[in-house]
């Protein structure tokens, strides 16, 4: 792991070395190797170890989405997941998720990202990466055919469940949003599904 | 003559920094060596803190210091009494602060906090609040500044001698402000000088206030709040974070983050007091008011007046030539109260536009034509004429795009389905601030004043301003705001913003054109500006009575098994003065009309008797709209043109949209089950509780 970075899990030296692990993380494609205290959530690792504030803390209790994340392809609230929990996984956090321009000289916001900004789908900004992560993980699971409270019963298992404006508003529901965008919010994700 | 930007659907500046997560905000903000602080709330209602054993939370690993009352620098005595935190041994309710943990990690923190051992004298508390409080009284002035009480005519005899009456009492529970990003702030020493993020809606204010307390010169206290995770009033003024966080940060000469956790954050960051209404409204048989009387009762805490001043809109509203309004309120020993969107108006127009929906039932008339034929030709209270005033276009638009005409109440399945109206308004409110607008050799224009975009998108609303004042294509115009060293200005709040700096934005450029245009030849290196002021212009009084207006429609189901009720459909028409941009301002009334479907059917806090506390303090317990709960939601508005109220004929919008909603949903669902609920939320306990079904 050429490229990999050694970090040490907790800045400043005078914690006790007691209760730590090392971890490895995947985070946005690049791996780190972090000693943990084992009190640390995923959502403190990536803010204050690697610096990636594009997660949110909103309630730290699960209970706002702000934090959400996928770890290995799935969102979760990363205000719940222990760190040290996760070694060897793959996390992306809002700042994987722009890719390179067409011509390789900058960031290009992916086409989610894109629909937000087109559909004024945020005010403040502060819930808008756990929306963000939130939706592409709510869309690889309804692809996935994971069913929702709202799916029509006698849908076919296994088959991927077409997304109407309820399906996404009921799947995007643990995404709190107090500045009100949530209906522009379904516009743009029914954008990046047309 | 180049094309107007003002009014046009520009995108936000900072759009992009928000979806790719690189838009910092307070506590992202970190300086070397910097540490952790985390509160330690009081756990009795009232008393005095006796003992403070520090012992078990200095052995925790990484623990640097434990302030207290005893040990923490002493501050000098703030006008707002919220901030005198770690001064005295004194708990003047639940939640207040009686130490702050400080150390090297977020972790060490919270187990430094969870190991203090305090120890208290406690005392008898009071914290329910009733219509008959022994303590309440009638205080001189409501939040505001507003008379808190005021009378014309002989409301009490005409409304007794009214052909019909309605005596109403409504109830709206406390409320929480709960912005997503809770507020959080980053403070580090220089020697004397402060530096500080903090997450507030107007850092001139903070950047004032903290100079006082640490005894320092303004211009030694810079004050940071770029990206702001909302406010709503909660961070109108500084908190008690920015404070605690300046004094760790003395304390353990190191850059301290205070980021409050959501559990202490309706003890000690406002919230709205809960209101006890009575409105009585007396009326010819043709609909036409002869009487309003608005009494509320509302509590505050024992270190704080603070009076919503839910009464005022009954001033505004409607002609009745007998009025009266009143507002108490009595000191309990409850967490202060302070502002949350739309003070007053939010509480007041769900009671005073309830009630005006059962006057139309005991009228049999239609609660829009009601509406109309009490439309005053001046503003009732002051007699001042009306700037502009569209409320009748509000209601005959809104009625038109909802299908009024044809709501009778239905059935579907276990659904009783019906509609609702409610008109709004809000006043027009406005500060005074400064900016300044440079010409820069390259051709761009910059714009510096210290307004703050909590979400508003007031980067992009003031470039547009300054483009147009200049007549420069607005890609030209670059705005900087958030930064206590730009020129002060006045906080977002009060839906004054947008009309406060833009107007010293609009002035400062009108000034740099005329500079520009006098000057000749290239422009010096540092290029030119120009400096306003609108001290004694945007404060000056007015001859004229300024508010906006508005009406919201709403369409309920109300499930007869479940007592559920949901919102299908909800549509407002306002009336705003001209509407700067029509993207961003759309969102704004979009989220306000959210807050009030949230203030209607989910939002409500408990003050428990025995403990003393908000027992609904998280986000598990105080439910705040989700993606579910929020249908399609529909906005309109009336271009008014109105020349009195600041360069750009604005009017403030960001309040207006929560004012009505909460009385246009439970009129509807009054209209879908015959039942009159008078309590807020309408939850579905309190619906099944209530339903004649």
């Amino acid at each position: 792991m050429g490229d990999s970075q050694h970090l040490q899990g907790e800045r400043g030296g005078a914690s006790a070395s007691r209760h730590r692990t090392d971890t490895t993380l995947r985070v946005n494609g690049k791996p780190h190797q972090l000693t943990l205290d084992h009190r640390r959530t995923l959502l403190d690792v990536v803010r204050e170890d690697l610096g990636l504030y594009g997660a949110k803390k909103g309630c730290d209790h699960g209970q706002c989405g702000a934090c959400t994340v996928l770890v290995d392809g799935r969102r979760v609230n990363s205000c719940l997941l222990l760190a040290v929990t996760l070694d060897g996984s793959e996390v992306t956090t809002v700042e994987g998720l722009t890719g390179e321009g067409p011509t390789g000289d900058g960031e290009q916001p992916h086409p989610l990202q894109q629909a937000f900004l087109d559909r004024d789908a945020f005010q403040c900004g502060y819930c808008t990466p756990g929306q963000i992560c939130s939706a592409i993980g709510a869309l690889a699971e309804a692809a996935a055919g994971h069913p929702s409270r709202v799916t029509d019963p006698r849908a076919p298992s296994g088959r991927a469940v077409p997304l109407d404006r309820d399906e996404i508003r009921e799947r995007l529901s643990g995404n709190l949003c107090r500045c009100g965008a949530y209906p522009r919010i379904v516009d743009a994700v029914e954008d990046v599904i047309a | 003559m180049v094309s107007t930007v003002v009014g046009a659907p520009v995108e936000r500046r900072e759009g992009l920094e928000k979806v790719t997560g690189s838009a910092r905000y307070a506590a992202e903000h970190a300086p070397p060596r910097r540490v952790w602080a985390w509160p330690v709330p009081a756990t009795v209602a009232r008393g005095t803190v006796t003992a403070v054993d520090t012992a078990a939370a200095m052995e925790q690993p990484g623990v640097l210091t434990v302030l207290t009352h005893r040990n923490a620098p002493r501050l000098a005595e703030p006008d707002d009494a919220t901030l005198a935190v770690l001064q005295n041994p004194r708990v003047p309710h639940r939640g207040w602060f009686v130490a702050l943990v400080v150390a090297e990690t977020l972790e060490d923190a919270r187990a430094g906090a969870a190991a203090v051992q305090v120890s208290y004298e406690p005392e008898e508390h009071d914290v329910s609040l009733t219509m008959t409080h022994p303590g309440a009284y009638v205080p001189e002035e409501a939040n505001g500044g507003y008379p808190a009480a005021t009378e014309q005519g002989d409301p009490e005899r005409a409304f007794a001698s009214s052909a019909v009456q309605v005596d109403a009492d409504y109830r709206v529970p406390p409320l929480h402000n709960h912005p997503m990003e809770p507020h959080a702030s980053t403070a580090q020493w220089d020697g004397d000088r402060l530096l500080v993020h903090t997450s507030s809606q107007g850092s001139t204010a903070v950047q004032t206030v903290l100079a006082g307390l640490f005894r320092l010169p303004e211009d030694g206290v810079t004050v940071v709040a770029e990206h702001v995770g909302g406010g709503f009033g909660s961070k109108g003024t500084p908190r008690p974070d920015v404070v605690l966080a300046a004094m760790a940060a003395r304390q353990t000469g190191r850059p301290v983050t205070l980021a409050l956790p959501r559990r202490h954050m309706p003890a000690v960051v406002g919230h709205r007091a809960p209101t006890l209404h009575r409105v009585r409204l007396g009326a010819e048989p043709d609909g036409r008011l002869t009487s309003l009387i608005h009494e509320v009762t509302t509590h505050t805490s024992r270190i704080k007046e603070f009076t919503e001043q839910a009464a005022v809109p009954a001033r505004t509203m409607y002609a009745a030539a007998h009025l009266r309004t009143v507002h108490r309120v009595a000191p309990l020993d409850v967490p202060s109260p302070s502002w949350m969107r739309a003070p007053g108006e939010a509480p007041g127009m769900y009671a005073l536009e309830s009630a005006m929906d059962e006057l139309a039932c005991a009228l049999g008339m239609d609660p829009v034509e009601l509406r109309i034929v009490n439309e005053p030709e001046t503003e009732p209270h002051s007699g001042k004429p009306f700037s502009s005033r569209h409320l009748v276009e509000c209601l005959r638009e809104g009625a038109r795009r909802f299908d009024w005409a044809h709501r009778a109440p239905r059935t579907a399945g276990p659904l009783r389905i019906g509609t609702g109206v409610a008109a709004a308004m809000y006043p027009v409110l406005v500060q005074p601030s400064t900016a300044s607008a440079g010409a820069c050799p390259d051709g761009t224009f910059l714009v510096r004043i210290n307004a703050t975009d909590i979400g508003t998108g007031s980067r992009t609303v003031l470039a547009q301003i300054a483009a147009d004042a200049l007549g420069v294509p607005l890609e030209r115009v670059r705005t900087e705001v958030g930064r206590s060293d730009l020129p002060s200005a006045s906080l977002a709040g009060g839906s004054s913003g947008t009309a406060s700096w833009g107007w010293a934005v609009h002035e400062a450029c009108t000034r740099l054109t005329a500079r520009l245009a006098t000057h000749t030849g290239p422009l010096p290196p540092d290029g030119l500006d120009a400096h306003a002021d609108t001290a004694g212009q945007a404060d000056a009084d007015s001859p004229w009575a300024r508010h906006a207006f508005g009406a919201h429609f709403a369409e309920v189901a109300v499930d007869t098994v479940t007592g559920e009720v949901r919102a299908r459909r909800l549509l407002g028409v306002f009336a705003a003065g001209h509407i700067l941009n029509a993207r961003t301002a759309r969102s704004q009334f979009v989220g306000g009309m959210t807050m009030g479907l949230g203030m209607a059917l989910t939002e409500g806090s408990t003050m428990d008797a025995a403990f003393g506390d908000f027992t609904q303090s998280d986000l598990a317990s105080y439910h705040v709209p989700a993606h579910a709960d929020v249908p399609d939601i529909e906005v309109h508005w009336i271009d008014e043109d109105d020349p009195h109220l600041n360069p750009m004929g604005s009017k403030g919008i960001g309040e207006i949209g929560i004012v009505g909603t909460a009385a246009a949903i439970g009129n509807a669902v009054h209209h879908a089950t015959g039942t009159r609920y008078r309590e807020l939320p309408l939850t579905p306990d309190r619906v099944r509780r209530g339903a004649g079904f």
